[in-house]
Formats: C-alpha cells, structure tokens, sequence
C-alpha cells in the first residue's frame, strides 16, 4: 500500500488540479522553483554548520558524549546518539538539520537512532524562532508562557519520537 | 548561534588534541563542507517535487477543504479570535499551509491572525496558544528528512510517517494543554 501511496498521491493532486481547470504544469513548475529557493536557502548555513558537525564527530566527542549520557537516555528510552540533535532542535533549524543528517548517515537511515533522528526533526519546529517571530514582529517582550509550553511540546515530541519508532517500526 | 558554533568546534579541536585524533578533525573540515553541498544537491530534487505538488494543492484549494474539515478543531482552541471572520480565515489559511509544509504561505497568514488577535480584545491566551501551535510541528509530509534518508540510501524514505504523524499530535497535544494550564496561573 505504501508503495502506491505517494505516486497515487502525485497523480491524484494533479487530476484534480486539472479538474479545477488550472495550469496544474505552471502550478508545479513555480512550487518546484520554491523547493529550489529552500535547497539554495539552506545549502549556505549547511555548509558552516555541518564544517562544526563533522569536526566534532571526528574528534570523538560526540561519541564519548553518547556514552557518557547513555544512562539518563536509556531511562527515557531515547538513543544517546540523539543528543545532540535534541539540544540544537529548537534553536537553530538548520544546526538541527545538520546534525540530524550526520546521525542518519553514521548510524544508518534505517537503524534505530537514524529513524529516531528523522522523526525528531520531522515532528519539531524551530521553537524559540518561532516565538521569537511571532512576538517580536507584535512588539510584545512579554512571551509569558508560550516558552515553557512549547518546549514541553519538543520534549514530549522527542520521547514519542523514540517510543513510535521503537513501538511502530520494531526496533529494539 | 555564533557562539554556539565556536564552542562546538574550539570543543573539538581540544577534545582532539586530548584523544590524539587532530589529523581526522583536520580532515573533517572540508569534508564537512563537501558533505554538505553533496547533501544539499541531493535532496534538491525530492524537495522540488514536493514543493510543487504543494503548490497544486495550495491553488486547487485542497488545502482549504483541508482546514475546512480542520474547522472545528480550530474553533474549539481558538474560540473568541476565530468568531472573528478575517482572524478566523488567516487562521485557517495559517493551518493548512503548515500541514502542507509551506513555510512560506504560513508564516505570513500566523503574523497576520496574530496581529488581528493583539487588536481583539482577551485573547492574550489564544495568541499564545497560535505561537505554541506553530512552534509544534503540523507538516502531513516531512519532504526534507524523507529526501535526506532517500538520499543516504533508506529502503522506504516515507516508513516513518506515522511516526511523525503520532509524534507531531502528541507533541501539539502537550503544548496547547500545558498553555492551557499555565494560562490560569497567569491572572
């Protein structure tokens, strides 16, 4: 079924983009060209930020990191390899990205911590940007508790993200 | 953030120094650069796609029966501001771009139910109920990661889609009950 899924996705927006009598190919051609502005958005901050990724791995850190905090991880049943990621995730988008493809590609796209990583910043957001937006462009300094709510939302995130992978997709 | 980067990469240098892996560091830092261009280029192509297909579904208005559908969810976290019938449509434009991952569209309908909601009157909570809610992630179709685990050679880049999806609610969930919560503390 999930084979089907996204050509029949695909084929069926298209059909009734046609339906609705618009120029579907003209519709998709300037939406192409938005995913070419994010691919180009993003490649400048990937390139410092992964620099920093990589040097860290290749130190050794990150991994005597993870084992150093494997214990409190393994309470919360979160791969230590996702550390890292989780602390980044709602301060920086890009940082977050960057780390989370050096994860899925150490680790594997398909193991455990690979898929774990893919969920956390699949299912996040960048918080404090988006607070920081959302309030700043009001001109209101007083957040009150949309901090502390929202990051509740991104810890609550990553332990279902670890849990769902665990319970839906069999690991461990 | 530039601190932020310093520290990670002054920390790793000295942690190399201390492990006596300076060579490898010294390497990393090209090939991380390298990597990310490669990564960048390839996932262009998914994204692109999705994009597009987004932008079919933004102008047929299949993301607006989306958010119709969506309504009373809205109406139900939202219940003054979304009375309000232009606060109550950039809502609804603000939800279904998010569900479709249009950053671009999204963003503009939130700042713009934002600002109508600071001019209503006592809706300070569900203003802050909009920010968390946008700082949770509603995206159907995470077309980044699924391109990026396309693109390291994942068997089946979407099989974590109900994952996210089961993630993303839970996550929301939380957000707007702890707002919730906290709302009643704060008068």
């Amino acid at each position: 079924m999930s084979a089907l899924f996204i050509p029949l996705l695909l084929i069926a927006v298209a059909a009734y983009g046609s339906y609705k009598k618009l120029d579907t190919f003209s519709l998709m051609i300037k939406g192409a060209k938005s995913g070419l502005e994010i691919a180009k958005g993003i490649l400048p901050s990937l390139v410092v930020l992964l620099t920093a990724v990589y040097m860290l791995r290749a130190s050794g850190a990150a991994e005597a990191a993870a084992r150093f905090l494997s214990p409190l991880f393994e309470k919360l049943g979160i791969p230590p390899d996702c550390a890292p990621l989780m602390l980044l995730r709602p301060v920086s988008g890009s940082g977050a990205l960057a780390i989370g493809a050096e994860i899925m590609e150490r680790m594997g796209p398909d193991s455990y911590a690979g898929r774990c990583a893919a969920v956390m910043l699949g299912s996040t957001e960048t918080t404090f940007y988006v607070i920081a937006l959302y309030f700043g462009s009001l001109g209101i300094k007083k957040t009150r508790h949309a901090v502390p709510a929202a990051l509740l939302a991104d810890l609550t995130g990553f332990i279902i993200a670890a849990l769902s992978v665990r319970l839906i997709l069999g690991h461990g | 953030m530039g601190f932020i980067w310093l520290g990670i990469a002054a920390f790793s240098l000295l942690f190399a120094a201390a492990n006596g892996s300076i060579d490898q560091v010294s390497n990393a830092v090209f090939e991380g650069a390298q990597a990310a261009v490669e990564l960048c280029i390839s996932i262009a192509g998914p994204l692109c796609l999705w994009s597009a297909l987004m932008e079919v579904m933004n102008e047929s208005g299949l993301s607006l029966l989306l958010s119709r559908l969506l309504s009373p969810f809205l109406r139900f976290i939202f219940p003054h501001s979304f009375a309000d019938r232009e606060c109550a449509e950039a809502l609804s434009s603000n939800f279904s771009a998010n569900l479709l991952g249009l950053g671009n569209a999204a963003t503009p309908a939130g700042l713009r139910a934002a600002k109508r909601m600071a001019s209503l009157p006592g809706c300070e909570n569900e203003l802050s109920r909009l920010v968390v809610m946008n700082s949770a992630s509603l995206q159907l179709i995470p077309a980044t990661v699924a391109a990026i685990r396309g693109s390291l050679g994942s068997a089946e880049s979407f099989d974590i889609l109900p994952c996210v999806w089961l993630t993303s609610v839970c996550a929301l969930a939380v957000g707007l009950i702890s707002a919730r919560i906290m709302e009643g503390r704060g008068h």
